[in-house]
């Protein structure tokens, strides 16, 4: 299958087979006129299966807050049809407004102004926790 | 050098910071009157969204005592929350009026909050189920009191492990000195969460063990915490009324204790101490209220920066 070759934009590459969609909604790219190639299950040496999302046009985006979803996906940065940067995301030290609070006792319950901020806690086990009542959100499903 | 904003949690103060504070309070207890009039002028603001006896009129009494004066509202329903005003704005406003703020308030994390917006100190007098620091300064006042250290002391915790925010401060706290052990005695619905476990306990190789038995370790302990099974915790009054009488202490229980196990109780108790208890000398929740008055007086005048 063939997908044209971006000239400027962003291809963000090893996303675990099945995820893009949920990667495409994350980074609201339904609200993009650009653009926007989804390749599920391409074939990988590394991976068997993988996803790859193209992006046409370069995005001023918080790219980090990926590495909660899927932290072993790789963005590639592409300029005049030349890859210039190559990024392997990590699980960021603050999620702001990523995931809610669930926890009806937090007091984002009922404030509705107040960010949605998860500090990194444990970055072994990927638990993030609220900094205002210190829950964990439910994990991901997978 | 005391530098804190707001306390929120009992991790913000170091052990260094937390001595410091203890070596006020004991000195307030010697010397009252040299404290009379340090917070003259002083205003505290009291603003107790949740209703609370205790907590309020020791930080009333300890800004009283100090020379100070005090405004605030005991519940919510007296107060422009009750017409919807956010917590950040009840506070921004409050913060123009007084020179610190001690805030209890049903949702957790509502204080965090509060010391975000607030141009004066801010402490945290309880956040639902989540943080009380200064009920765990109390405790640790009393403890350092009657033991005369932190290090090597055995503490049994009982009741209510799950949703008891004393018991999860106190535990963060003791953490960080040598040779602590707990015993967590609860019923199976009431546990110590897991988090505690993985995150403060393993984190901090702490040696622990739970059990159902209030009788089991008595005679291994140095201190008994005991707690209520707190009706507001539950969504279920039915999950309540069935927890609520697990664990109660009586003299008879405390017979294989060591002499001077000291017995704490953030209060107030229902039916989980015996009153029988009050005589044991064991006995120590009633010194742990006036401790509190003490070290709340310690704090108010370390988060105003008054020696």
């Amino acid at each position: 299958m063939n997908i044209d070759a971006i000239r400027n934009g962003i291809v963000i590459d090893h996303i675990k087979a099945g995820r893009a969609m949920d990667i495409y909604k994350f980074l609201r790219l339904d609200e993009l006129d650009c653009s926007i190639a989804i390749i599920k299950n391409a074939s990988s040496e590394k991976m068997g299966k993988k996803d790859i999302i193209k992006i046409d046009t370069v995005l001023d985006m918080d790219l980090d807050a990926l590495g909660y979803i899927d932290p072993n996906i790789s963005v590639n940065i592409i300029k005049d049809g030349k890859l210039i940067e190559k990024r392997h995301v990590e699980l960021p030290a603050t999620l702001k407004n990523v995931i809610k609070c669930e926890n009806p006792r937090c007091i984002t319950s009922c404030e509705q102004e107040i960010p949605h901020i998860f500090k990194l806690t444990n970055r072994e086990k990927g638990v993030y926790r609220c900094i205002y009542c210190e829950s964990a959100p439910k994990q991901k499903s997978e | 050098m005391f530098e804190l904003k707001s306390l929120i949690d009992i991790t913000d103060l170091t052990p260094e910071e937390i001595d410091e504070l203890i070596a006020t309070a004991e000195d307030i207890i010697e010397n009252p009157d040299k404290y009379r009039e340090k917070c003259k002028y002083k205003k505290l603001a009291t603003l107790f969204f949740e209703p609370s006896t205790r907590t309020r009129l020791s930080f009333e009494a300890a800004m009283l005592e100090l020379g100070g004066s005090v405004i605030g509202f005991s519940e919510s329903n007296s107060s422009s929350a009750s017409k919807g005003e956010s917590v950040s704005d009840t506070v921004k406003v409050v913060s123009c009026y007084a020179d610190i703020i001690a805030m209890r308030h049903p949702k957790e994390g509502a204080p965090m909050i509060a010391s975000m917006r607030s141009d004066v100190p801010v402490i945290n007098a309880g956040d639902g189920g989540h943080n009380h620091p200064t009920q765990t300064l109390a405790d640790l006042l009393t403890i350092k009191r009657e033991k005369g250290h932190f290090d090597n002391l055995t503490i049994g915790f009982c009741g209510d492990l799950k949703f008891g925010r004393t018991v999860h401060s106190l535990i963060n706290a003791m953490v960080r000195y040598k040779n602590v052990k707990f015993v967590f005695i609860s019923p199976q619905e009431l546990k110590i969460p897991d988090y505690i476990k993985t995150e403060v306990l393993d984190a901090n190789s702490i040696q622990y063990c739970e059990t159902s038995s209030l009788e089991h370790y008595m005679s291994e302990l140095d201190i008994l915490y005991m707690t209520r099974v707190q009706r507001e915790r539950f969504f279920n009054e039915a999950d309540y009324v069935r927890l609520k009488d697990s664990y109660v202490l009586t003299n008879e229980k405390l017979q294989s204790a060591k002499e001077d196990m000291c017995v704490l109780h953030p209060l107030p108790r229902v039916n989980e101490i015996s009153v029988d208890v009050d005589d044991n000398p064991r006995a120590c929740y009633f010194k742990q209220v006036k401790n509190g008055k003490y070290i709340r007086e310690a704090l108010i005048l370390k988060m105003l920066g008054i020696e």
